[in-house]
C-alpha cells in the first residue's frame, strides 16, 4: 500500500518525471541487491538464521515428550498385563527399561534417573479383573519435572483406557462411561505445530527489522547517505528503494520458512495459502517499518543491529505467546504484550494454518496490525523529514 | 553559457544558529563562475555547516543565498540537480564494482543510458582504469578512490560541485593527480567550491576565504592575500588568522 499510494502521487505530476522518477528506484533497487548478495554477513541472517531457528524450534526445543524410560513391574504375569505392556511397547512414546524388578530396585532407578515412570501390575491384577471387574495399576512418575509427569500420565492412562475400551467390546458389561480424549488441531500432540507460527513470526520480525535498519545505517555510517541527500534522489525514495527488496528478501524467507514447515516438520497449512500470504506481507511491512525506526534512532551499524537482534528477540519470544502462554501472564506484561506485532501475527498464522480459518476469524488481528503499521511508518517517515532540514 | 554574468554563489550575511551556539555568523562573498575558490578554516571554524547550506542539506538561520542563481530556501531540489558533492568521507560503495558505481551514481542523476555508456568509457580511460574497472572498488587504493569519487561527483556535468576535504588522508603525488582532474573540470566551466586544510593546495586556487569562528576573515587571490599580511607562505597567512580563534576544534 506504502508502493501504490507513491504511484498514485506520481501521475498528476509529467509523466517524463515518473519516468525519471522509475529509472532511478530501479538503479538504486538494483544496487541494494548487489549489497545483498555480495555480503555474507547479509546472506547468514537472511538464509543461515532462519533455517537454524526453525531447525532448533522445531525438533530440539519440542515440548512434546518422547522416548520416556519406563520400568514395567509385573507382579501379576498374565495376559491382560502382557497385552497392556504390548500395547506400550508398540507406541513410540515409551521405551521399556526393565520388565520386572522389585520396589527396592525400582526406587534406585529412579534415583539414578534411569527411568522417568513405572508402571505396577499388582499380584491380583488378573484375578481382580476377571472376578471383581474393577482392578487397579499404579503409575509412578518422576515429578521432579512436574510438566513431562503429567504428560507421561495422560500418556499410560490414555493407553489403559483404550485397551479397557477393546475389553468392554466383547464382554457383556451393559453400561460403562468411558472418556474419550480428542486434541483439537494437532490430535498427535505435536509440540512444534505451536512453535512453528511463533518461529515464522520470531524470525520475520528480527530478519526485516536488522536487514532494513542496518542498510539504512550503514549509509550513514560511510557517508553515502550525504551524497544521496544532496542529490536530486527524493528522500522518501531512499526509504522506499530500501524497503522494496528488503520486502522481496523477507517474502522469499517467508516461502523458505514455510517449505520447511510444511515438509520437513509436516506442518499442515488448512486455510488459505493466498490469505497466509497477504497477511505475512503485512507483517513484514510492519516489521520493515519497525526497521526504518529504528534506523532513525541509531548511527552506527552495530548499534542498528544491537538494538533490531537482541532488543527484538526478547520481547518477541517472551509476549507472542508461543513459549510463555499470554493468558497466565500477569495484567500489565499482558497489555504490554499487546503493542508487540508479533503477538497479533501468531494469531493469524494459527488460525489459519492450524484451524484453516478465513479472513472473517481474523480482521481484527489485521486491522491492529495495519494501525501499527501505518504508525510505526507515519513516525519514520516524519524523523527521517526531520533529520534533513 | 548564457550565466556568465551570473555569480556561481552567492551569500549575503548567512547565519546557521544552533541553539545559542552561531556556528555561521553573517558570512557574505561570491563565487564566480568557472572560479576554483577555496574555503579554508580550522576544524569547528564552520566550514562544513556553511557548505551544508548552499547544497541544500540543511536551512540557514537567516540572510541570503543563491547557488546557481536557485534560492537556498525555496529551490533546493533545483540546486540539487545543478550541483556535484563529494563528501569528506570516502562514500562510493565499495562492494560495487568501479562500473557499478558509475551506474549507480548517474543513475540517481538521471543519465540515460546512452550518456551513462559514453561516460563510463570516458571516465575509465581518463583515470587508466582499464581491466580494474570491474573490480570491486573496496579493492582499489585510496588514491584511485578518491579520483573515481571525484569523477563520479561530476558525472552529469554540474555546474557547481562541492568538495570537502577531498584530499584527507591522500600521498602528495596523488594529491597533485587529484588537482589535475579539477583543473581539467574547471576548463570546462565548472565552478569548483573545495575545503582543505592543505595548504599547498589553497595555492591552486583562485581565490580563497578563510573562515575563523563562523566568519570569513579574509578572501582574497593566494598572491593578494600574501602580500597583505606580508608573508610569503600561505601557511603563516592562516596562522595569522587562526591565532584568534577562541573556538577549539571539534
Amino acid at each position: 500500500m506504502f508502493f501504490t499510494s507513491w504511484r498514485a502521487g506520481q501521475n498528476a505530476r509529467p509523466t517524463n518525471v515518473a519516468v525519471t522518477v522509475m529509472k532511478q528506484l530501479v538503479v538504486f533497487i538494483r544496487k541494494e541487491f548487489y549489497h545483498v548478495f555480495r555480503d555474507r554477513r547479509t546472506l547468514l541472517i537472511l538464509f543461515g538464521l532462519p533455517t537454524a531457528q526453525i531447525m532448533l524450534f522445531g525438533y530440539a526445543l519440542s515440548s512434546e515428550v518422547k522416548n520416556i524410560s519406563l520400568a514395567i513391574v509385573d507382579f501379576s504375569k498374565d495376559v491382560a498385563s502382557q497385552q497392556i505392556v504390548g500395547k506400550i511397547q508398540s507406541s513410540t512414546y515409551f521405551t521399556i527399561q526393565q520388565s520386572t524388578m522389585s520396589y527396592g530396585d525400582m526406587e534406585r532407578a529412579f534415583l539414578k534417573g534411569k527411568i522417568k515412570a513405572a508402571l505396577v501390575f499388582p499380584t491380583d491384577f488378573y484375578d481382580d479383573l476377571q472376578h471383581v471387574k474393577k482392578a487397579q495399576i499404579q503409575i509412578i512418575t518422576d515429578a521432579s519435572d512436574p510438566n513431562t509427569a503429567t504428560t507421561i500420565t495422560n500418556y499410560l492412562t490414555r493407553i489403559v483406557g483404550d485397551y479397557q475400551q477393546e475389553m468392554n467390546q466383547n464382554a457383556r458389561v451393559p453400561y460403562q462411561i468411558v472418556t474419550e480424549m480428542r486434541m483439537l488441531y494437532n490430535p498427535d500432540m505435536n509440540g512444534s505445530l505451536n512453535f512453528i507460527p511463533g518461529v515464522l513470526a520470531l524470525i520475520l520480525m528480527i530478519v526485516c527489522t536488522t536487514l532494513t535498519s542496518v542498510s539504512i545505517v550503514r549509509e550513514k555510517e560511510l557517508g553515502t547517505m550525504e551524497v544521496l541527500l544532496v542529490s536530486p534522489f527524493q528522500p522518501i525514495l531512499v526509504l522506499i528503494a530500501k524497503a522494496v527488496p528488503y520486502l522481496v528478501l523477507s517474502l522469499l524467507d517467508f516461502v523458505l520458512i514455510l517449505v520447511l514447515a510444511v515438509f520437513v516438520l509436516h506442518m499442515p497449512i488448512r486455510g488459505s495459502v493466498s490469505l497466509l500470504f497477504a497477511e505475512s506481507t503485512l507483517f513484514i511491512i510492519c516489521c520493515l517499518s519497525l526497521g526504518l525506526m529504528i534506523s532513525n534512532v541509531t548511527s552506527s551499524q552495530q548499534v542498528a543491529m544491537l538494538v533490531s537482534m537482541m532488543g527484538m528477540m526478547l520481547p518477541t519470544i517472551l509476549f507472542t505467546g508461543f513459549i510463555f502462554p499470554l493468558e497466565n501472564m500477569p495484567v500489565p506484561l499482558q497489555i504490554i504484550a499487546n503493542v508487540v506485532p508479533s503477538r497479533w501475527y501468531y494469531l493469524i498464522v494459527k488460525a489459519i494454518m492450524l484451524k484453516g480459518l478465513g479472513l472473517g476469524a481474523v480482521w481484527k488481528e489485521t486491522l491492529i496490525l495495519m494501525g501499527m503499521t501505518l504508525a510505526l511508518l507515519g513516525i519514520s517517515l516524519k524523523n527521517f523529514k526531520i533529520r534533513l532540514a | 553559457m548564457n550565466q556568465t554574468q551570473e555569480k556561481a554563489i552567492s551569500c549575503r550575511e548567512l547565519t546557521k544558529q544552533f541553539g545559542d551556539f552561531v556556528a555561521v555568523n553573517k558570512i557574505t562573498f561570491d563565487v564566480e563562475a568557472g572560479e576554483i575558490f577555496g574555503f579554508l578554516g580550522a576544524n569547528g571554524a564552520g566550514k562544513t555547516t556553511a557548505m551544508r547550506m548552499l547544497c541544500g542539506l540543511s536551512y540557514p538561520t537567516s540572510g541570503q543565498a543563491s547557488v546557481a542563481s536557485f534560492d537556498v530556501y525555496k529551490q533546493q531540489e533545483s540546486i540539487k540537480k545543478t550541483i556535484g558533492y563529494m563528501s569528506q568521507k570516502f562514500s562510493l560503495y565499495e562492494n560495487l564494482t568501479v562500473l557499478e558505481n558509475i551506474e549507480f551514481f548517474g543513475g540517481i542523476y538521471g543519465l540515460s543510458d546512452k550518456e551513462l555508456k559514453l561516460k563510463s568509457d570516458e571516465l575509465v580511460s581518463t583515470l587508466g582504469l582499464g581491466p580494474e574497472a570491474r573490480k570491486l572498488v573496496g579493492s582499489l587504493p585510496l588514491g584511485w578512490k578518491q579520483k573515481l569519487a571525484f569523477s563520479v561527483a561530476i558525472i552529469h556535468e554540474p555546474r557547481i560541485v562541492f568538495l570537502d576535504e577531498p584530499t584527507g588522508g591522500v600521498d602528495p603525488v596523488t594529491r597533485r593527480q587529484f588537482w589535475d582532474l579539477i583543473y581539467a573540470a574547471a576548463d570546462r566551466g565548472i565552478t569548483i567550491f573545495v575545503t582543505t586544510h592543505y595548504m599547498d593546495e589553497a595555492e591552486y586556487c583562485n581565490r580563497i576565504s578563510i573562515m575563523v569562528d563562523g566568519k570569513v576573515e579574509a578572501l582574497d587571490s593566494p598572491g593578494n592575500l600574501k602580500r597583505q599580511f606580508n608573508t610569503d607562505s600561505m601557511d603563516d597567512v592562516f596562522y595569522q588568522l587562526a591565532r584568534g580563534a577562541k573556538r577549539s576544534a571539534d
